[in-house]
């Protein structure tokens, strides 16, 4: 799991302060314009307030209940902006840290950036253009995003990442990168800017969470389309009804009718809509992954099939040793022991890993090779390293390495030295062989570990009805061997770049989307084919740009979580609509029989919820019409609780609680603020 | 209610459903296979008339051109209609020697059977000759039809077919439809008609000599096979005035029965051949079983209504135990009656087998709500499925969000555009039905043709504009519809209730048909099992029925409460 | 927008031919010949004259014979053409009362027939069929209870037996088609018909 950075409470006490002052600004009509529900909910509130004010001068009417329903007309609109401010507001917070490392920031550029061997000039960050190069020396905040030409240096990244750890960054390779904001420790560095004043990472960042730049996603702009045909619906059913009552004789008052609007209008999902897809992206703030674009959190919960690296994802980075097979006349403590001898030197993670078992599984001790051991490390080239002491020649490494230095073709090995050989390799393994003085001793399993747990999320994905495949450049055989021991849907074997993308276009074709996770700059054309491409930080700069979100902690396990956040906002979106429009059938049976009572006294059949007078019924019905929208803000923010079942069982629990819940709860709900109505003489 | 009231209702369902499974599967090859690859005589005949027309049979055509093809289709029958019903004094086959119609009368008509509404401001045996009634009427019996069945069709291609920009040739749906579907059905249907005692004859009219004395003229004509494809078809448009409560043409309770099965028959098979086109067999079933747990549901809230009869003649010595007769046939009793009632809005068939207008209130409120639901139960042929399949896209798109994807209904992405141009489609009704109904209210002019005071009034009123816009064609008759202010409004009704409503679909299905269709998986929506037929109920209900709530209440539901209350108007 | 013009033209002209003319004037063809009974119109005849049709219903006044449901059917007034007359039993003009069940002319209707009725039949629970207008006007049939009831009167004016009559009305009930489809009937003619010839032997 990833560390998630600590959210601040739903209501912390400044950004409510801060969300109700903005609750306000957000009143203006121009803002609404966006929201037609909540517009459409200010203009009759507007309506009505006129209606009031008419009422109070020229006397008539029932003023003292018509003021009561505009000031639950207004706040049913303020509840609305409020929502959205305090969404914001959870952002807004984050990008004040974020902004307090961006101040300005002084950049040594080069004059001529051909010849980053010349003179520089001091100039402001925010000078700089694309393409200038700029020399960034321990202790210098690195003036902008962009590109190692030359150099290595430690970098500490936590402006950007919140970890304090640094990280090595040089010129050439997939470390290549740097981001503007973040301070080099040690050694020097010339970067070439690759992001414009205003446009580099931590601007973006702040805008995004700021939501500045928020967009409707495609999803909510649907919705919104959906949302507004509704009350398009309900505008035509009210203002017909002005003429169908007028029939029988029954004079409507426009207060009365507006009340009715707008308790069926959906205005609850209307007030809430902006705030959950705020709120959806500051969960994956939280979990330190940037989205640059909302759509791709949407995108993530439809993803069908994730495309996961094997190394550092499903298993852990290395193969570690995991038994010892000695051959006929040797015990398995010999061949242990001196596996141990061997490995001593050896500081790659699968030397370390044979010390780790010879000591943990077979209880030995460092051996003691009285004076002067010749120690042969492990070199890349001769794949084997040993030791020399007291006349005691040990050496082990890859078969065909340690076979050559003793001199013995495999035909002619001990029977069950290639029987075992085969058994590790054929399970996926890895063999390393053993020899001492010429002799074979017996061979080591080393093995990729898959992480533990690991197979149980994949079993879950499968239940939400995600594909998992591993990409590996493992042999088919070690993959499949790893595949089936992780529990994965497919992999991909010896894949290169090029594979990936193939795949990704065959996945696509078939309709499915696709998420991955990147690093490398070989890896943009996939990210950027991909449907949800996640980019670690620690990648390069083409990667980043080419993917739709960023993880800071540069964890690739994190796509998983992110598939949650998708889906977790989706469903807190769907819910509430569901709520928001069962709510309405409650609310005709408050309004209908209050509103035609003195025409037909008999239509009172039809409160079934017993209210206290007509107008104690219509005032409850808007009374709970603006609360619900408040009593809502947690869930929409905090989002409706996902688990990883399959779609049916989601559907039925959520079904059940926002679809028959929505239906039961205002009656409920009316019922209450009507006897507290009744109670303080309110209508 | 009687268990062989119950068992009658039973029977008739399970028989059309019983017939629709083998045609439904007829259909699905029909459309699905090739003209020009089959060489028997009646393809070979079918390829002459595409040549003669000019049609390449196997060029597929984008949704616009397939709706042109429709309009275009269709605005010369309309045209042609026209002309016959304003010159029909001086055609042939005219017996009794009716006049002209008149231009609004005219244009009403035309447009209403063009609409496959059938709506009658007129009365068939006193209006029309039979010239009019065979190739006026019953042409478009059979056309209207055919055109529904082919824009659904259109619409099913669009799910069934990935990343494609055509969705078939229109001219080759409606002619096999016509040819293959509609024909061979009506003719047997119209034999089994005659043998259960329809008239089929050209002549005008008999006179009578009464037992008493009296002359009695039997108006005679070309019953059964016009009463074949009005029922087939889900027309609706009678031969006579009454309808189908005429012993002419419905003579007993077989004939009844039969008609019944033959409304419900086409429209049922059309969502089993749907999943099977689809290739989703189940889905089929499943849009099938919301149309009939919604349907069941209507047959018994009426049967319940009218069996318990009417209170208020119950008072004046009236035996209740037949239930409310007034307006009703003896042959066909309460259970049958209802079952029609229900079946015909349900449909959107607008036969009718026994008067609406006396229905008691919560017996008459349920047409009138049915066909407020956009007639999807199971709907006009053609129109209710693809009434259905907006309804399950709105579910789809309502709910599906709450298992954690954006929504899709069987593999295609519900996404802007297809919400903007269902949004379109839906806001038809409620702008026709309760805007007309409102302006009428107040419109002296429009109240003087009312014949019910009272609540029951603005019923007439709200049930003919809702006939009207829903392509039904029943009526709360005692409206004299038969008015310029009638004959204009529900003409704009009908055309709007058809067109305004299919061409937005048909622009849905055109974008629907280019997106990919993603396979289904543990993750995906389930859109064919009993949680989705419950949801999609419960959407057809909130989202199709709510905004009607308070004209309804103001109509039948205030006049079931008075009626409860004894008061009279 | 050519494109379409042929093909709509040519196909509207040749289903019209089709489906307008073909097929109805095959159907009447092929109905005559094989049942031209029900063709023209069930038609009964006595005595070589045309009487009236087995499945339209006819309006019977005289106490003689059974009564038909009340009929709202109407014809134009013989004196003014744009006016309408009460014309029941018109078989030229079928219609209903169309009437709703709050209508305060039904209930008046209702209560002036049910007056009448038990001046004629007697006094009890009037058959629910018996007063109500049926929807065609033309309805043939009236309830067993509704035929029964008005046995006794019928044999009075008669002057015939009223288990004679009873019995007579009780070989006219037809039974549901196998006891499920349909509803237990009497036709007013045939019974009417059989009265006659009643009489006559």
């Amino acid at each position: 799991m990833s560390k998630k950075a600590s959210a601040p409470h739903l209501f912390d006490g400044k950004i409510v302060a801060a969300a109700s002052v903005d609750a306000f600004r957000k009143l203006d009509p121009r803002h609404l314009m966006h929201n037609p529900v909540i517009f459409v909910t200010e203009v009759v509130a507007a309506l009505v307030t006129f209606l009031w004010a008419r009422e109070l001068m020229n006397g008539g009417g029932a003023p003292f209940f018509s003021g009561q329903i505009a000031i639950w007309l207004w706040f049913t609109v303020l509840f609305a902006t409020f929502a959205e401010a305090v969404a914001e507001g959870r952002g807004k917070a984050q990008a004040a840290s974020l902004r307090a490392t961006r101040s300005d920031t002084h950049a040594k550029r080069y004059l001529d950036p051909t010849d980053p061997k010349g003179l520089y000039s001091g100039v402001n960050a925010l000078d700089l253009r694309v393409g200038d190069v700029v020399l960034v020396e321990a202790g210098d905040i690195i003036p902008s995003d962009g590109e190692i030409i030359e150099g290595v240096a430690s970098v500490n990244e936590s402006a950007v990442t919140g970890e304090s750890a640094p990280v090595i960054r040089e010129a050439g390779g997939d470390r290549s990168a740097v981001t503007g904001g973040t301070t080099v420790l040690s050694d020097w560095l010339k970067v070439r800017v690759t992001a414009a004043p205003g446009s580099t990472f931590i601007d973006r960042m702040i805008a995004l969470v700021e939501g500045a730049e928020r967009q409707k996603t495609p999803n909510e702009l649907a919705l919104s389309i959906l949302l507004a045909g509704m009350t398009l619906i309900f505008l035509i059913a009210v203002v017909t009804l002005w003429g169908l009552a007028g029939y029988s004789g029954t004079f409507v008052s426009v207060v009365v009718l507006v009340a009715l609007l707008v308790t069926l209008i959906p205005t609850t999902i209307g007030g809430l809509l902006s705030a959950i897809g705020i709120a959806g992206m500051d969960r994956l703030i939280r979990f330190n992954v940037i989205a640059t674009s909302g759509r791709s959190v949407e995108a993530a919960g439809d993803v069908d099939t994730l495309l996961l690296d094997k190394t550092g994802t499903i298993t852990f980075g290395n193969r570690m040793a995991t038994e010892f097979l000695s051959v006929a006349d040797v015990a398995e403590e010999e061949l242990a022991a001196a596996a141990l001898s061997a490995s001593l030197a050896d500081e790659t993670p699968e030397g370390r890993s044979i010390v780790a078992l010879a000591k943990g599984e077979y209880g030995l001790a460092d051996p003691d090779f009285g004076a002067q051991p010749t120690i042969v490390p492990f070199a890349a080239q001769t794949r084997i390293s040993g030791v020399d002491a007291a006349g005691r020649s040990i050496r082990k490494g890859a078969i065909d390495s340690i076979l050559r230095h003793v001199g013995v073709p495999l035909e002619r090995t001990p029977p069950e030295f290639r029987r075992a050989v085969d058994g590790v390799a054929s399970s996926g393994g890895t063999p390393l062989a053993v020899a001492e003085n010429g002799r074979l001793l017996g061979v080591i399993h080393l093995k990729d570990v898959v992480k533990p747990g690991i197979k149980e999320r994949f079993a879950a994905l499968r239940a939400m009805g995600i594909r998992t495949v591993m990409v590996t450049g493992d042999n088919p055989v070690t993959a499949a061997a790893i595949a089936s021991e992780a529990g994965v849907d497919d992999f991909l074997a010896e894949a290169t770049p090029e594979d990936k993308l193939t795949y990704i276009r065959k996945e696509q074709t078939g309709g499915r989307l696709i998420a991955m996770c990147g690093d490398g700059t070989n890896d943009a054309p996939a990210l950027a084919q991909a449907d949800v491409g996640v980019s670690m930080q620690t990648g390069t700069q083409a990667a980043r740009e080419a993917g739709n979100m960023v993880d800071l902690d540069s964890n690739p396990t994190k796509l998983i979580e992110i598939v949650e956040i998708g889906k977790q906002l989706l469903m807190t979106r769907g819910s509430l609509t569901t709520f928001s429009i069962a709510n309405d059938v409650a609310k005709y049976f408050a309004i209908l029989p209050a509103l035609f009572i003195a025409t037909y006294p008999q239509l009172g059949a039809l409160n079934v919820m017993r209210l206290a007078s007509p107008q104690s019924a219509i005032l409850s019905a808007v009374i709970f019409n603006a609360l619900i929208i408040v009593a809502l803000i947690p869930l929409a923010l905090k989002g409706v609780a996902y688990r990883p079942v399959g779609a049916a069982a989601l559907l039925r629990r959520n079904l059940l609680v926002y679809g028959v819940g929505g239906l039961v709860l205002p009656f409920i709900g009316i019922k209450a603020i009507d006897l507290v109505v009744a109670a303080l003489h309110l209508a | 209610m009687t268990f062989i009231g119950l068992a009658q209702i039973a029977l008739v369902f399970v028989l059309a459903l019983a017939a629709a499974v083998p045609l439904g599967r007829y259909m699905a090859a029909l459309f699905s296979s090739d003209a020009a690859g089959d060489a028997s005589l009646v393809r070979r005949i079918e390829g002459g008339l595409y040549r003669l027309a000019g049609v390449d049979p196997a060029r597929e055509q984008g949704w616009l051109a397939y709706t042109l093809s429709m309009l275009v289709f269709s605005g010369f029958g309309f045209a042609s209609l026209y002309v016959i019903l304003r010159v029909q004094a001086l055609l042939p086959w005219n017996p009794q020697g009716f006049d002209n119609l008149s231009p609004d009368l005219a244009f009403n008509t035309a447009i209403s059977f063009l609409t496959n509404t059938n709506w009658q401001a007129y009365s068939g045996e006193t209006t029309m000759s039979h010239f009019s009634q065979m190739v006026g009427l019953a042409v478009h019996n059979f056309l209207s039809a055919a055109t529904g069945i082919a824009l659904a069709l259109a619409i099913t291609r669009a799910f069934a077919r990935s990343n494609v920009a055509t969705l078939g040739n229109f001219w080759v749906d409606m002619v096999r439809t016509t040819l293959f579907l509609l024909l061979p059905l009506s003719f047997a249907l119209a034999f089994a008609f005659v043998a259960l005692g329809v008239p089929q004859t050209m002549v005008g009219f008999v006179d009578a000599a009464t037992l008493e004395g009296a002359k009695q003229t039997l108006a005679l004509g070309p019953m059964a096979s016009q009463e074949a494809i009005k029922q087939l078809g889900t027309n609706g448009g009678g031969f006579f005035n009454a309808n189908s409560t005429h012993p002419f043409e419905n003579p007993g309770a077989l004939s009844n029965a039969l008609q019944i099965w033959a409304m419900l028959v086409v429209s049922t098979a059309l969502p089993i051949a749907f999943g099977r086109m689809v290739g989703l067999p189940r889905q089929g079933y499943a849009l099938l079983a919301a149309m009939g747990v919604l349907l069941i549901a209507a047959v018994l809230v009426v049967y319940g209504a009218e069996a318990s009869g009417n209170p208020l003649l119950t008072q004046l010595g009236l035996d209740p135990s037949q239930g409310n007769m007034e307006g009703k046939e003896v042959r066909f009793g309460q259970a049958m009656s209802a079952m029609f009632v229900a079946v015909t809005t349900g449909l959107s068939c607008g036969a009718v087998n026994a008067m609406h207008d006396a229905l008691t209130p919560l017996g008459g409120f349920v047409p009138m709500f049915l066909i407020q639901l956009g007639e999807v139960l199971p709907g006009g042929v053609g129109s209710g499925l693809y009434g259905m399949i907006v309804f399950a896209i709105l579910a789809v798109f309502v709910a599906g969000l709450m298992v954690g994807r954006t929504p899709e209904f069987m593999g295609k992405k519900i996404e802007a555009r297809e919400m903007k141009l269902v949004m379109l489609a839906v806001l038809i009704l409620p702008l026709v039905i309760l805007g007309f109904s409102a302006v009428s209210a107040m419109l002296p002019a429009a109240l003087a043709s009312l014949a019910n005071a009272g609540p029951h009034g603005l019923s007439e009123l709200l049930y003919a504009y809702s006939s009207a816009a829903g392509n039904n064609g029943s009526a709360f008759a005692s409206l004299n519809a038969n008015t310029p202010w009638f004959n204009v409004t529900t003409g704009i009704s009908m055309a709007l209730g058809r067109f305004g409503y299919v061409v937005p679909v048909m622009a849905m299905a055109g974008s629907l048909a280019g997106k990919t269709r993603a396979p289904a998986s543990a993750g995906t929506f389930p859109t064919d099992g009993p949680l989705f037929i419950g949801l999609l109920v419960g959407v057809i209900l909130i989202l199709g029925g709510l905004q009607f709530f308070p004209a309804l209440a103001l109509g039948p539901i205030v006049e079931h409460v008075l009626m409860l209350a004894g008061k009279t108007f | 927008m050519l494109q379409h013009i042929r093909p709509a033209l040519v196909l509207l002209f040749v289903l019209t031919a089709l489906t307008g003319v073909a097929y109805p004037l095959a159907v009447t063809g092929v109905a005559q010949m094989a049942f031209p009974e029900q063709a023209n119109g069930s038609l009964v005849k006595r005595d070589g004259a045309v009487i009236g049709s087995a499945l339209i219903g006819q309006n019977f006044t005289s106490p003689r014979y059974f009564h038909g449901r009340p009929s709202a059917t109407s014809a134009t007034d013989p004196n003014d053409a744009t006016r309408t007359v009460d014309a029941p039993y018109n078989a030229a003009n079928s219609s209903g009362a169309n009437l709703g069940p709050t209508s305060q002319k039904l209930i008046d209707r209702v209560k002036n027939a049910a007056e009448a009725w038990r001046a004629a039949v007697g006094a009890g629970q009037i058959p629910g069929d018996a007063l109500t207008t049926s929807a065609s006007g033309l309805d043939p049939h009236i309830s067993p209870e509704s035929a029964l009831a008005q046995s006794a009167s019928v044999a009075r004016a008669r002057g015939l037996p009223g288990g004679r009559v009873r019995a007579l009305v009780a070989e006219h009930i037809e039974r549901p088609l196998l006891g499920l489809i349909g509803e237990p009937r009497v036709n007013v003619l045939g019974l009417n018909l059989a009265l006659d010839r009643l009489g006559s032997t």
